[in-house]
């Protein structure tokens, strides 16, 4: 069976507020699905729900098939779960809590020896395993609940949160790992830095006042940007005006944006209408009429701007 | 069931991770110790029995037995581990029953430390031993029925102060219930049938039975199910309040 993950209409409601609405996902074998939102958008709560750990008021979670309010343990047994903050047992040591980790998940003698220090190995916990816990730095921390997450080697990965708090070197080590073991897992990772998302995910799903607005590789996600394919060209300033007519001229091109000068000319900015190529046609009509620009590129868009237009409505009408 | 011990190892040591463990036996070895020869005149009463020792431990434990119980679902919360405990591959039942049992073997081990008291009395007399180990057992019977108590509503809060105090409030309603002080409050205005009710919860009363040498079945049964029916609110609590 290749759906590892799968929630159907999962709602929670706190009160008058309902904070997670209606959340529908499936994760197959091999995806590492990235969960977006602003703080607050319900992506911790939807975690907690997927793992058994929250009742949902509403709706259906399951693990490998294993429901995870009718066979909670089944489920658990696949899932290997950093909740949000990555609580630990303070005063235990690594080594300590990752044996008590190992013991649960059944683990006994040399194969939990083994699997321990595979645990430590993957997250390069070696120089900390006898201190206490409560003295780690926060990403030691972070660390040693990825290890816990890890240990059993799980079909099922949810992690909230795993680089937070950790270096820009940790976080390439974290991410790395994630992409090294992704093809026989699902997991899912919460975040939001949107750089993680381009990194290690291979599909993005932005969920905005508990609902899922977008689900989408990051690619496609990317390309809802609307200045996604735009050109770019910095023209002498002499020529602005006469090449940003020629640009508008060109087929596919939609509106022209003229940028602020600087020391090598004026900025132009050429947007696609509705998603077509218009690079190429740019760049043939630019050598033929020997625009004097000094520069040209092809606009990636940016996950930042379409995660601001997407959770944020208002945002969009400024933009 | 299968994973108790485990989480009974882990809790066990947990209480030498820190000076808490030492603190409490001491203060705990201290008090009965000095219940015992000053409040109850051990040595002027010249009896060869351990009666007096006894008599003071619904107290010791009022006293103490909150400060064990407090941390042991309130800091779960307070930390945010309960999240990473309830989501491994084990019941909340056999959470609340691993760490209740290590602490109630923790408590076991600060009651087996007054052994000296039974030595001294051997020495000095030649008193009944059966009795004496009923006492124990009695002993330790009532600190499994507070434990139970505390355990449950520390599950309630992630403030230890508030689990502490509640715990208190509870187990002293459970210890004085047989007092003639609470009786006479309640008689005034409640029916006989709640009178008796209260009486027969009494912790003091059910003890002071166990104590005087015969372990009676309905008083063991009694803290039996004391602990059973504390135990059962503390999964049912644990699993109703988790969400906050």
């Amino acid at each position: 069976m290749n759906t590892m993950i799968a929630t159907e209409g999962l709602t929670k409601v706190f009160g008058a507020k309902t904070v997670v609405d209606s959340v529908t996902l499936q994760v197959n074998r091999g995806e590492v699905l990235g969960f977006l939102g602003p703080n607050g958008a319900g992506k911790s709560t939807t975690m907690k729900m997927i793992t058994g750990y929250l009742r949902p008021t509403a709706g259906r979670s399951s693990i490998c098939g294993q429901d995870v309010l009718d066979s909670p343990i089944e489920a658990k047994r696949h899932l290997g779960y950093l909740p949000e903050g990555a609580p630990l047992y303070p005063d235990m040591s690594p080594r300590g809590f990752l044996m008590f980790i190992a013991a649960i998940r059944g683990l006994r003698g040399a194969e939990k020896a083994k699997r321990v220090d595979q645990a430590i190995a993957m997250t390069q916990l070696a120089e900390v395993l006898a201190q206490p816990i409560e003295t780690l730095s926060k990403g030691f921390k972070r660390r040693v609940g990825l290890a816990q997450a890890l240990l059993h080697d799980p079909d099922v990965l949810i992690l909230d949160e795993p680089t937070d708090g950790l270096d820009p070197n940790q976080k390439h080590e974290v991410r790395k790992l994630i992409h090294d073991i992704a093809p026989t897992k699902a997991i899912i990772i919460s975040t939001h830095i949107l750089e993680e998302v381009e990194a290690v995910c291979s599909r993005a799903v932005v969920i905005a006042q508990g609902r899922v607005i977008a689900d989408d590789t990051p690619a496609g996600l990317i390309a809802r940007s609307p200045r996604h394919g735009a050109v770019t060209l910095t023209v002498a300033a002499a020529r602005a005006e006469a090449v940003k007519n020629a640009l508008s001229s060109i087929a596919g091109v939609g509106a022209v944006q003229q940028g602020k000068a600087n020391g090598k000319g004026v900025l132009l900015t050429a947007f696609a209408k509705d998603g077509a190529d218009v690079a190429t046609a740019i760049a043939e009509r630019a050598a033929a009429e020997h625009w004097p620009i000094s520069n040209l590129h092809t606009e990636r868009g940016n996950l930042d701007s379409v995660f601001r237009s997407l959770t944020n409505p208002t945002a969009r009408k400024a933009a | 069931m299968g994973n108790v011990p485990t989480i009974f190892r882990r809790e066990f040591a947990g209480y030498f991770a820190t000076p808490v463990a030492f603190i409490f036996i001491i203060i705990f070895l201290a008090l009965a110790g000095s219940f015992t020869f000053y409040l109850g005149y051990f040595i002027e009463r010249g009896n060869a029995d351990l009666q007096t020792f006894f008599l003071f431990h619904p107290w010791l434990y009022l006293l103490l037995i909150p400060a064990v119980s407090m941390r042991l679902w309130a800091e779960e919360r307070k930390q945010g581990t309960i999240e990473l405990f309830l989501t491994l591959p084990i019941s909340i039942a056999e959470a609340v029953v691993g760490k209740f049992l290590a602490a109630w073997a923790f408590v076991s081990l600060a009651l087996a430390l007054t052994f000296p008291m039974w030595i001294t009395v051997n020495l000095l007399g030649e008193p009944d031993n059966g009795v004496i180990a009923a006492g124990y057992i009695g002993s330790l019977l009532m600190a499994g029925a507070y434990l139970a108590i505390g355990s449950c509503l520390s599950a309630l809060t992630k403030n230890q102060v508030i689990a502490f105090v509640l715990t208190i409030t509870v187990c002293f309603l459970f210890t004085a219930g047989g007092s003639s002080v609470v009786l006479g409050l309640i008689q005034s205005w409640a029916p006989e049938v709640v009178v008796n009710a209260v009486q027969s919860l009494s912790f003091m009363t059910h003890f002071q039975n166990i104590s005087k040498g015969v372990i009676y079945v309905p008083d063991a049964i009694f803290f039996a199910a004391v602990i059973l029916s504390w135990l059962a609110a503390n999964i049912l609590i644990v699993d109703l309040k988790k969400a906050d």
